[in-house]
């Protein structure tokens, strides 16, 4: 029986399913070239360059850009550059702080027995079963009951007062990181032949050149794919940071909201476009080096 | 004293999850507990929190109502009791028919040839790697009383020479479902094509060689063993869909409102964060007790780390 034969059914359904999830994001790409400036209906490219920007009511007749009009447009909006560096920053900041702490917690929940472990093993594993708003909200009231505390005892006025912002994210975002850093680095130390190390220490190297020569090498494929998954996390996450924001640290997804609930000009799905680009850039990255690992490996 | 710390390994494993502990009871268990203690307090009239005991917030929930039509002291009020069956069954829902659709695809996947898996894998990686708030706004392109779907359903029609009419599909509650479950599909393709690709080959030649065809196969061997994916699959779609606001929010205008809707209004627009705090606990407590059951029944898949 050959195990790669699979039925016509199989294979419809699949086509089928492949086609949802793509059919939405074709139709998106497609309307960050519509020259309408409404954005309702689909009115053909832009189809000229110019000088300056034609428009014909709110059809864009001709641009600098041509059918690109709208990424150039896009370009030129400084909200938009600044919610993405707040991204970037939120999202290395936190992969960094997460990864390192998480990778301790696995490290002891996985080699040692301590007191507190029935704690932490719970604490870490709430994050995955409650949904991510509760955890928002209860976040949200801790700052602002604090920051609300603090402010009026030391009598903190104008700019000196506490307020949410980028430092708010950042913790917010490590808290729902970690328990997944944890999950995936642990999973590796599971597979982990201590003989190596025994091997390290018998040989005269204390426990930190063991670790560093010999544990973090091993487990290192462990920590990058936490540190991946959480850097994910965070640039696909709206509703901690929803809460937790503040003036000046708006991200992508929270500035994409915002414009969803107004107008929506074609600006809107350029954005869409490049944020598709660059996930397309970084998956395709990512399966060279994996391609290049495993054909290592064997 | 660093030679004491040396041999004591419980401190060891104490200092290496100390920054984690701390982490997780300053920004989860503190913020539960200051939630439930909201919860039970009052509203002042400017919107602030009032410490108290009092379980109105929760009465008021459960459809407790003092302002009644017909001068009754009190009454009944299905309200809020109808927003949280919505958003449960609403997550019911979607979980089937995420169940339904993934589960094909992740067994196509998982039946090619190695070289192709890679490739079919990061088709699926890309929808879900494309920002959440994004793939919302996909939707919302699609179904507009001017949008694609109504687009193309014109051109049949007009190409079949049927009169057509749009249909309205945008701020409905079956918007909401569509959207629910496109953005929550990649969560289930992938734990049940992990599970399935682990099934050894071995057992499908054993099955043909015991004389089981291939549906036989599929219900005896296939299944059961790609359960665990299918659970760790449910947990990670069915959770988030019942505190998700954002799908209702866009695609369901202010038709379809779930709990999740209700509590961001709270905080945000209404200013109770007392009842806002209350609804948040009993949602919590909604799905704590779906999942206790759930994997009390068919155990908790390891699977839920690969998504």
């Amino acid at each position: 029986m050959n195990p790669h034969r699979r039925s016509p059914f199989v294979i419809a359904a699949a086509l089928v399913v492949y086609f949802f999830l793509y059919a939405p994001i074709i139709a998106l790409v497609l309307y960050s070239f519509n020259a309408s400036r409404a954005n309702v209906t689909f009115e053909g490219f832009i189809p000229s360059f110019s000088e300056r920007v034609v428009m014909d009511g709110s059809l864009v007749k001709s641009s600098p850009c041509g059918p690109f009009h709208w990424f150039c447009d896009l370009a030129k909006n400084n909200d938009v550059i600044d919610a993405a560096k707040n991204t970037l920053t939120i999202a290395f900041t936190a992969t960094a702080i997460a990864t390192v702490i998480g990778t301790m917690a696995a490290m002891a929940l996985q080699r040692f027995d301590f007191n507190l472990k029935p704690f932490a093993q719970l604490s870490l594993y709430i994050p995955i079963v409650i949904p991510e708003i509760v955890m928002g909200i209860g976040i949200l009231t801790l700052f602002s009951q604090v920051f609300a505390w603090l402010n009026n005892a030391f009598s903190l006025v104008g700019d000196s007062r506490l307020t949410m912002g980028l430092n708010t994210v950042i913790v917010s975002h490590i808290a729902f990181m970690v328990p997944f850093v944890t999950l995936v680095v642990q999973a590796r130390l599971q597979g982990f032949d201590k003989s190596y190390e025994e091997a390290a220490m018998d040989l005269g190297a204390n426990e930190w050149t063991t670790f560093r020569r010999v544990t973090f090498p091993m487990i290192l494929p462990g920590v990058l794919s936490g540190a991946l998954l959480a850097f994910t996390l965070s640039l696909d996450d709206f509703v901690i940071t929803f809460f937790t924001n503040g003036p000046g640290s708006t991200t992508l997804p929270i500035y994409v909201y915002g414009l969803l609930r107004r107008i929506i000009t074609p600006q809107v799905n350029a954005l869409s476009t490049v944020w598709i680009l660059v996930v397309l850039i970084a998956v395709l990255l990512l399966q060279v080096l994996q391609n290049r690992d495993s054909t290592q490996h064997s | 004293m660093l030679k004491r710390l040396r041999e004591n390994k419980s401190a060891q494993g104490t200092l290496l999850a100390i920054p984690t502990m701390l982490w997780m009871l300053g920004l989860l268990i503190i913020p539960l507990i200051l939630t439930a203690v909201v919860s039970v307090g009052r509203r002042s009239p400017d919107g602030t929190v009032i410490y108290s005991f009092s379980l109105e917030n929760y009465f008021r929930l459960l459809g407790y109502s003092t302002s009644c039509a017909n001068r009754q002291a009190a009454c009944f009020d299905p309200l809020y009791v109808s927003i949280l069956w919505r958003s449960l069954s609403l997550a019911f829902n979607t979980t089937v028919l995420v169940i339904l659709l993934a589960y094909p695809l992740a067994y196509f996947i998982a039946r090619a040839k190695p070289k192709q898996r890679n490739t079919y894998l990061f088709l699926v990686l890309i929808p879900l790697w494309t920002n959440f708030v994004i793939r919302v706004y996909a939707w919302m392109i699609l179904l507009r009383q001017e949008g694609v779907i109504n687009l193309v359903l014109g051109w049949i029609a007009h190409f079949l020479h049927i009169s057509f009419q749009p249909i309205e599909m945008l701020y409905t509650p079956g918007a909401v479902l569509v959207g629910m479950v496109y953005e929550f599909l990649p969560f289930m393709i992938l734990p049940i094509y992990t599970s399935l690709e682990k099934i050894d080959v071995s057992l499908y030649e054993a099955a043909a060689d015991l004389g089981a065809n291939a549906a036989k196969t599929f219900r005896r061997v296939t299944l059961p063993l790609s359960i665990p994916g299918v659970v760790a699959g449910t947990i990670l779609v069915f959770i988030p869909v019942m505190g998700t606001f954002i799908v209702s929010d866009i695609l369901g205008g202010r038709q379809v409102i779930l709990v999740g809707n209700l509590i961001q209004r709270q905080f945000l627009d209404a200013r109770d964060p007392t009842f806002g705090s209350a609804a948040s606990l009993i949602l919590m407590v909604m799905t704590l007790i779906v999942t206790y059951f759930y994997t009390r029944k068919f155990g908790f898949g390891e699977e839920i780390v690969v998504a």
